[in-house]
């Protein structure tokens, strides 16, 4: 027997079966999402608790499962502003956190983010365009005209995206570099429009570019929800090329994979997730980009952990940032875009630098 | 399996890489060799259906143009020349990925059999929970070898499969090769920089010199003096081991003529 041989037996023979170490991280991760999903039932349910008027847990549960038994306020407070509010947080947080992990996977970039890309650049820049041109004012459409025109200008700068890397073939430079540009030339348009708008204009623009989940409606979860009941299954079955898509183009191509048509359908997903979920409660930042980061150092890049850990912790940290925004002031309601970062850095930093590991 | 090209040929823009190339991939291996870019990246390239060359390139008679790209992929693994990859990904995921067009949310039995006998095969059982970032140059290309094998194809094609690995592992990656190959009836083709792994261990030797084949053959028909001077350029020493396989000495560069040279310009 050669030495080659003995030493290769000797280090397969020393080692546990691989299968079983395989079944005992898959079982971890699986705890570990766990885990993270019942931090965010009980974030979310202090969410509902937290607010001007304080609410017990008695009283929360109360007022969802056995309405009857509630006192009016209770349930008018619950089920008009709270519930909404808090469920809201979750979807956009998840709709952010997916959109971003997808989009760092398709375009190979850490830094790839709906905010990066200038998708939430374009998203304000419709919103205050709604806003100068008078448009919330009018009479049947008005309240959905800001959403509406954000959402417009979003799904438009994806578009965008998605075109250039159809020119390209998929090429993912080019579509970074757009991204960026547009992200330019929408903070240009940005900074055009506030500096002809109103004194009541520009308040307005201010407050949407901050982010708020204030606006939340039964209508507008509804929409949000059907959104991501539409990405997650598609996005769900292509998870395992997904995963081999971080080999890079060549080894997934040469594994059968169609990269240009997969990117493609994955970037009119996440540019729908991320239009719906900025063009309600306006540019919330840094969701989108650390949510992923998170789940990477969590569990890897298998899409079957990494994808429902971005949208789990995209939901925790904006839950987490709504408590916090309600409880700056106490009695008042600080923006949640502000409070995100605030929430998410310090995460962020314990982790990135608690890990020996590099993850990009 | 037996894969092979007919009159490919292939081109960057304007400038013509393969012109009309005739070449079999029968069983065994097949190495590729030739100066730096005589075009053997892009012939497997071409081979694994990643470029589309003129020409036909047939597997088992059949165009692998009217293959969809997962039929072609099941009988076809490339492995190419640069392996790094970023992904946060263990070695066992890394392995479980070759066979990306059969895995379900849940993998079964069969896949992950398939990923431990490939791991105890290759010696890597042991590395099974790291990450691939963390491998040395030796491992992740072991690892990668699995990967290609995972799906368990008819025909491998590798990119310069040892380049870059110290003088023990160059040996590893190449026995694993024959050892691979031999055991499951493969139609290997590989491309390599040293002629020596190639004499060792191929069953055919293609020479590539600017995109067309210059000799084909054994190892001991076509690594001769001669081919080593005139498509290398490099005065050489050929005798033979104990087992009748050429070995090379490099003796020095030979001093080209202007015709040469000026010829080479023009290539």
């Amino acid at each position: 027997m050669s030495d080659l041989t003995q030493r290769r037996e000797s280090l397969a023979t020393a080692a546990e079966p691989a299968t079983a170490g395989y079944r005992r991280r898959a079982l971890r991760r699986v705890l570990l999402i766990a885990g993270v999903t019942v931090l965010l039932l009980l974030a979310w349910l202090v969410d509902i608790m937290t607010g001007p008027a304080m609410l017990t847990i008695r009283e929360v549960l109360g007022a969802i499962f056995h309405p009857a038994g509630a006192s009016a306020l209770n349930q008018t407070v619950i089920w008009t502003f709270r519930l909404p509010t808090a469920l809201f947080a979750v979807l956009i947080g998840a709709a952010l956190g997916l959109a971003g992990a997808e989009m760092q996977t398709i375009l190979d970039n850490p830094l790839a983010s709906p905010y990066t890309l200038g998708v939430s650049a374009a998203a304000s820049f419709g919103a205050a365009l709604a806003i100068v041109l008078g448009c919330a004012s009018l009479p049947v459409f008005g309240i959905m005209a800001i959403p509406a025109s954000a959402f417009v200008f979003a799904m438009l700068s994806s578009l965008v995206l998605w075109g250039v890397g159809r020119f390209k073939r998929g090429a993912t430079d080019p579509i970074i570099l757009c991204g960026v540009a547009l992200l330019f030339l929408f903070n240009s348009a940005l900074a055009f429009l506030q500096y002809v708008a109103s004194e009541n204009q520009l308040q307005a623009i201010v407050f949407w570019m901050f982010g708020s989940l204030q606006g939340a409606t039964w209508l507008k979860l509804g929409v949000l929800g059907c959104t991501v009941l539409l990405a997650v299954p598609i996005l769900a079955s292509q998870a395992w090329k997904l995963t081999a898509l971080r080999f890079g183009d060549d080894r997934a191509r040469s594994m059968g994979i169609n990269v240009q048509r997969l990117r493609l359908q994955t970037m009119l997903l996440t540019a729908l997730l991320t239009a719906t979920a900025v063009c309600f409660a306006g540019a919330i930042g840094f969701i989108g980009l650390v949510a992923p980061h998170l789940a990477r150092i969590m569990v890897g890049e298998d899409q079957r952990y990494f994808m429902p850990l971005s949208a789990l912790n995209g939901a925790l940290l904006l839950s987490l940032a709504a408590i916090a925004s309600k409880l700056v002031i106490p009695g008042a309601v600080f923006p949640v875009g502000i409070a995100t970062s605030f929430i998410g850095v310090p995460f962020f930093v314990v982790m990135v630098l608690g890990k020996k590991r590099s993850y990009w | 399996m037996i894969l092979q090209a007919s009159q490919l040929r292939f081109s960057y823009g304007t400038m013509e890489v393969l012109r009309g190339i005739d070449m079999t991939i029968g069983p065994g291996i097949t190495a590729i060799v030739g100066p730096n870019a005589a075009g053997k990246t892009t012939l497997l390239r071409c081979f694994c259906g990643l470029l589309k060359p003129r020409g036909e390139v047939l597997l088992d008679r059949q165009d692998i143009r009217t293959l969809r790209p997962e039929e072609l992929a099941q009988a076809v693994s490339y492995l190419p020349q640069s392996l790094f990859s970023p992904a946060v990904l263990t070695v066992f995921e890394a392995v479980l990925l070759g066979r990306v067009h059969r895995l379900g949310w849940h993998v079964g039995a069969e896949d992950l059999d398939v990923v431990q006998s490939l791991l105890e095969d290759f010696g890597i059982a042991s590395l099974g929970g790291r990450y691939i970032t963390e491998l040395s140059g030796g491992q992740a290309q072991l690892v990668f070898l699995a990967q290609a094998l995972a799906r368990k194809p008819t025909v491998l094609l590798l990119d310069e499969p040892n380049t870059s690995l110290d003088f023990h592992h160059q040996f590893e990656i190449c026995e694993r090769i024959r050892d691979m190959t031999r055991e499951r009836g493969l139609s290997t083709a590989m491309s390599v920089h040293d002629l020596n792994m190639a004499a060792r261990i191929a069953d055919v030797v293609y020479v590539l010199e600017a995109g067309r084949i210059r000799c084909s053959g054994t190892p001991n028909e076509v690594l001769t003096e001669e081919m080593l001077s005139d498509v290398y350029g490099v005065t050489a020493r050929v005798t033979h081991d104990d087992e009748g396989r050429p070995l090379i000495t490099p003796l020095g560069l030979r001093r080209r003529t202007l015709a040469e040279v000026k010829h080479a310009r023009t290539l």
